[in-house]
């Protein structure tokens, strides 16, 4: 066993570090400075600088701490995606949160723990390192939920994000402490060896392997454990669900590929009949119910879950084409639902909330761009080309037929049309209904700036994917 | 010249969207600027595909012409390649004639958001064309995607009393059969390397590494187990027999025509419908041949009841545009019928009988869009005796009805002939169906004629009915001049033809041409 601590280990968690120092000072600041903007705007350049960090590391591949904290492709992938993520979900907040009055310094700070959280997450192969960095994002995350103070929505989707939260995080907790009890290590390797040594039906791995698995099923939002998130969705401020829907998940999804690809891989034939049913389920409930919402926020939540569902598909391919979608579906996932929620982000006016879909109605007419760039998103949520959806799609789907998992793909593609039904009852709303009302978008610098990267991607990556195919294929090629 | 002669494909597929973005840029108050912008384009976009009709190699029609072949997407194999033969240029002819003819009939028939009107169907243009054009199944399948949602939005935004049911069962029906596609192009993509790998002749000319290439595809096509050809051949068959649409598919094509615009229906019919058929010579039979063989009686069967159920249907009809939507299911029958009696004329008249399709149907939605302009009504029961009112209207209502029942001397008579000779080669039975499918669309179209046309005058409000003018009848004329040139003087066409549809027979069925069967095919040929 190497040494615990050495000294070059704090250089590979410089980014992180960089955030918390970014976080301590906006607390500071705020006592200082009235203009709660300007603190979004430090916020922004704390997580610039660092990506910065992050990429001088993008070519290293060590693990940190005594092989508790891995520094490899994979981890550096998703860093990027979290800061992205959260860097956009900062910026449509700006004007965001004056509207709701609730513009606050700890808002960005907490966005900024939140992101270490996952930053730790995503690179832990260890199962303390993994907890702590899992619920430094969840408590931030918590916070967030039920930011806006007056509002009783969001207090009671706090509460309930949290109780669920909570009881998740315990059920996750007592998988790994009987893994723990079984191989005597938290590492993530050594439990697998322990794993492997014992027979496949042994009833202690199995209830290990279903606690975790179902606290993990919990934390992205599948099916039987999804009820929570419409809730939480629909009551989180906006901005807040645009984060939690992308960044959280993708957390959610890279500790999930850790533990079921690498810690509990030797129980594969175990966890994958599990596994199926519940992409199984989570795709076709996800879809079912967001076909009757009303409410837009609700609706993206279940297309959320439905989402999740279909990206479970690249852990039971499990080869080399299915963990490449895994985090190539997030990456684009990330652009084209923060670029949907944004939209919507953009809807919210003094006296209009914004989330029904009628709320939506003559968009097109009022806004054009707003409505067009919606459609895309859209679009491209339903996977149509040239859209960056489809190429993660594409990428899931491949993989389930390259492992022979035809009639999961089958469902999966039924599923995917499917969906066109429900987003296309927001573009029929924006394009083929009169305008309601007269008054326009709230646009603001931040608004802009997310809408414009996210189309971009949305678009760049729909028509030329090969260099975001290569990064997501070495992110897992050398990882796995 | 040789720069343009070398991108021809790209430049014709890509012409319509390079438009589209130049009109969008265009204030939206400009009706007319917008009006003369579209017609403008789709205009060029027909005189730039001309050059293919002249270029093309008549004695090498069954090889790739004009062929592009750029890597797109390395890390999946996926190239930009496309290429035409004789039987996708025939195909592209009739998008890029029947582009400025669509775009032309709607110069009054759209007034509220023009601007996106042309937008959409510069878009859709350039959608179809690239699906004819591609020989990469994953460039294909974008543009096959691609093309629905612009389609939507025409029915969806421009459409009847009922347009958002029409146009989301459209886009809904059409997305399942293709995301099915998509699967058998994945199915056959992972097996594709295995395969080649074990034969060097593939090897050697298309890699062992994975591709799109459908070229590489049909190189494999007799190597494929058979158990693949079965499940990809259902795969494609949905996705493909959707869009045509065959017999138990076929209820989207009824409500999405009757609910679009004029231009709307016409390209559905006349375009749309051929990315079904065309999908099925391509892919299907040349990289399937053995789950097509295996599965002609079933097809056969399926067209048949397209033939003759669609004609009964549509002779019940009393919406005149609905008529013309279930006569489109009967005469698709016919084209598949011919396409699956696998020999060189089921397969010659399958092809024609496409274009003929693409040429009276779109005619006569034409016709029918110019009656609803004037009465906004398209109910048979309403109308009666307009011959008396509107001469011309009538002439060429009676051209493209005669030409739609297959009368000698127009362009029906060749398809229909040719594909019930084919069928005759194979089973008696088939060609009498096809004869009593035949029979029936006689009796519908000229029912139809006769009611609305002929006799007295009993509606007043069609009284005052103002005869064609000049625009609509230039969207007519060159449907009429194309009816006549196949009906009296096919044989450019099956000059085209010939070779791509041998070629094809012999991909599905090896020996076809060995014994007496080529004399069969000898005595048809006139050269």
């Amino acid at each position: 066993m190497s040494q615990f601590f050495q000294i070059q280990d704090i250089g590979a968690i410089t980014p992180e570090l960089e955030l918390v120092a970014f976080g301590m000072f906006l607390l500071i600041f705020d006592l200082l400075i009235p203009d709660k903007r300007k603190l979004g705007l430090i916020a922004l350049a704390g997580i610039a600088i660092s990506g910065l960090f992050l990429f001088r590391l993008r070519n290293t591949d060590f693990s940190a701490y005594g092989g508790v904290l891995a520094l490899d492709p994979f981890s550096i992938f998703f860093k990027s995606i979290f800061l992205i993520a959260a860097a956009l979900s900062i910026a449509i907040s700006l004007k965001y949160l004056d509207i709701e009055r609730e513009n606050h310094g700890e808002y960005y700070a907490l966005i900024l723990f939140a992101t270490m959280g996952m930053m730790f997450m995503a690179g832990a192969v260890d199962l303390v390192t993994l907890y702590i960095g899992l619920e430094t994002m969840a408590i931030a995350t918590y916070i967030l939920v039920g930011f806006l103070r007056s509002n009783q929505r969001s207090n009671e989707a706090s509460m309930k994000y949290f109780l669920l939260g909570a009881f998740s995080s315990g059920i996750l907790l007592y998988g790994m402490s009987l893994l723990y009890g079984l191989s005597g290590s938290t590492r993530f390797v050594d439990i697998a060896e322990a794993l492997s040594r014992r027979p496949l039906t042994d009833p202690i791995s199995m209830m290990a392997m279903i606690t975790l698995s179902a606290g993990m099923f919990f934390k992205v939002a599948a099916v039987p454990f999804h009820q929570w998130t419409p809730d939480a969705y629909e009551g989180a401020p906006t901005s807040i669900t645009a984060f939690m829907s992308v960044a959280v998940k993708a957390a959610s999804f890279a500790m999930m590929v850790r533990i079921f690809m690498v810690a509990i891989y030797p129980l594969r034939p175990q966890w994958l009949p599990i596994m199926a049913a519940v992409s199984v389920m989570t795709m076709t409930i996800g879809n079912i119910a967001a076909i009757t919402q009303s409410n837009v926020k609700r609706m993206l939540a279940y297309s959320s879950i439905s989402h999740a569902g279909y990206i479970l598909i690249g852990f039971i391919a499990g080869n080399e084409t299915g963990l490449t979608a895994v985090p190539l579906y997030l990456f684009i996932y990330t652009f084209t639902n923060l670029g949907a929620w944004a939209v919507i982000v953009a809807l919210r006016r003094k006296d209009v909330i914004g989330e029904q879909i009628d709320d939506m109605a003559g968009l097109f007419f009022r806004h054009p761009s707003g409505a067009v760039l919606m459609l895309i998103f859209l679009l491209s949520l339903a996977g149509i080309p040239p859209t960056a959806g489809f190429i993660g799609k594409y990428y899931l789907f491949a993989a389930a037929i390259q492992t022979g998992h035809n009639t999961l793909a089958v469902i999966a593609v039924l599923n995917a049309a499917i969906s066109i039904y429900f987003y296309f009852r927001i573009v029929v709303s924006m394009f083929m209904r009169e305008a309601t009302e007269k008054t326009g978008l709230v646009y603001a610098p931040g608004l802009t700036m997310t809408l414009a990267i996210a189309t971009f991607f949305t678009l760049l990556i729909g028509v030329y994917p090969d260099p975001f195919i290569a990064m997501a294929r070495q992110a897992v090629v050398l990882g796995f | 010249m040789d720069y343009f002669r070398e991108h021809i494909l790209t430049i014709v597929a890509f012409w319509p969207l390079a438009g589209m973005i130049v009109l969008m840029l265009f204030n939206k108050e400009n009706k007319t600027l917008i009006r003369w912008w579209a017609n403008f384009v789709m205009i060029v976009g027909f005189v730039i595909s001309i050059p293919l009709w002249v270029w093309f190699d008549r004695d090498t029609a069954d090889q790739m012409q004009f062929v592009q072949n750029i890597p797109w997407i390395q890390t999946i194999g996926a190239n930009y390649h496309v290429g035409i033969d004789g039987i996708s240029l025939l195909l592209v002819m009739l998008t890029t004639l029947l582009g400025p003819l669509a775009v032309l009939s709607s110069w009054e028939a759209i007034h509220d958001r023009v601007k996106e009107y042309y937008v959409f169907m510069l878009m859709l243009q350039a959608g179809m064309l690239g699906v004819f054009v591609s020989l990469d199944f994953f460039l294909f399948y974008v543009f096959w995607e691609v093309m629905l949602v612009p389609m939507y939005f025409i029915i969806g935004v421009w459409g009847g009393p009922r347009k958002l049911y029409a146009a989301i069962k459209f886009f809904l029906y059409t997305l399942f059969g293709s995301v099915l596609l998509l699967l058998g192009i994945l199915a056959l993509y992972f097996i594709y390397p295995n395969l080649a790998a074990q034969h060097p002749e593939v090897a050697g000319r298309f890699g062992t590494g994975a591709t799109f290439d459908v070229l590489a595809f049909q190189a494999v096509a007799s190597y494929l187990p058979f158990t693949y050809q079965y499940w990809i051949f259902l795969a494609f068959f949905v996705g493909f027999a959707i869009k045509v649409p065959m017999f138990p598919f076929h209820t989207w094509l009824p409500d999405a025509h009757v609910e679009a615009p004029t231009a709307g229906s016409v390209i559905l019919a006349a375009v749309l419908l051929k990315m079904g058929t065309y999908g099925f010579l391509r892919f299907s039979l040349p990289i399937l041949p053995d789950g097509t063989k295996y599965f002609v009686p079933f097809m056969i069967g399926l067209s048949i009841i397209a033939i003759i159920y669609g004609a009964l249907v549509a002779m019940m009809q009393p919406d005149m545009k609905k008529l013309v939507a279930y006569s489109s299911v009967s005469h698709m029958g016919f084209v598949t019928l011919g396409m699956f009696a696998l020999n060189p004329n089921g397969l010659n008249g399958s092809i024609i009988q496409q274009i003929n399709h693409g040429i009276s149907t779109g005619a006569l939605f034409l016709i029918v869009g110019i009656i609803y302009e004037r009465r906004h009504t398209r109910e048979i029961a309403q109308f009666g005796g307009l011959s008396n009112v509107m001469p011309m209207y009538a002439v060429v209502f009676l051209i493209m009805t005669l030409s739609s029942i297959g009368l000698p001397l127009l362009n029906g008579f060749i398809g229909e002939f040719t594909i019930i000779m084919g069928a005759l080669q194979q089973n008696l039975w088939w060609a009498v169906a096809a004869g009593a499918g035949i029979v029936l669309g006689a009796a519908y179209m000229l029912w139809l004629y006769q009611r609305t046309m002929l006799g007295k005058i009993e509606n007043p409000a069609n009284e005052k009915l103002i005869d064609m003018n000049l625009r609509e009848l230039a969207t007519l004329v060159p449907l009429i001049i194309v009816a006549f040139w196949i009906g009296l003087y096919p044989a450019p066409f099956f000059r085209v033809l010939d070779k791509p549809v041998n070629n094809l027979v012999l991909k599905v069925r090896p020996d076809y041409f060995q014994g007496t069967q080529r004399l069969n095919a000898e005595i048809r040929e006139p050269r």
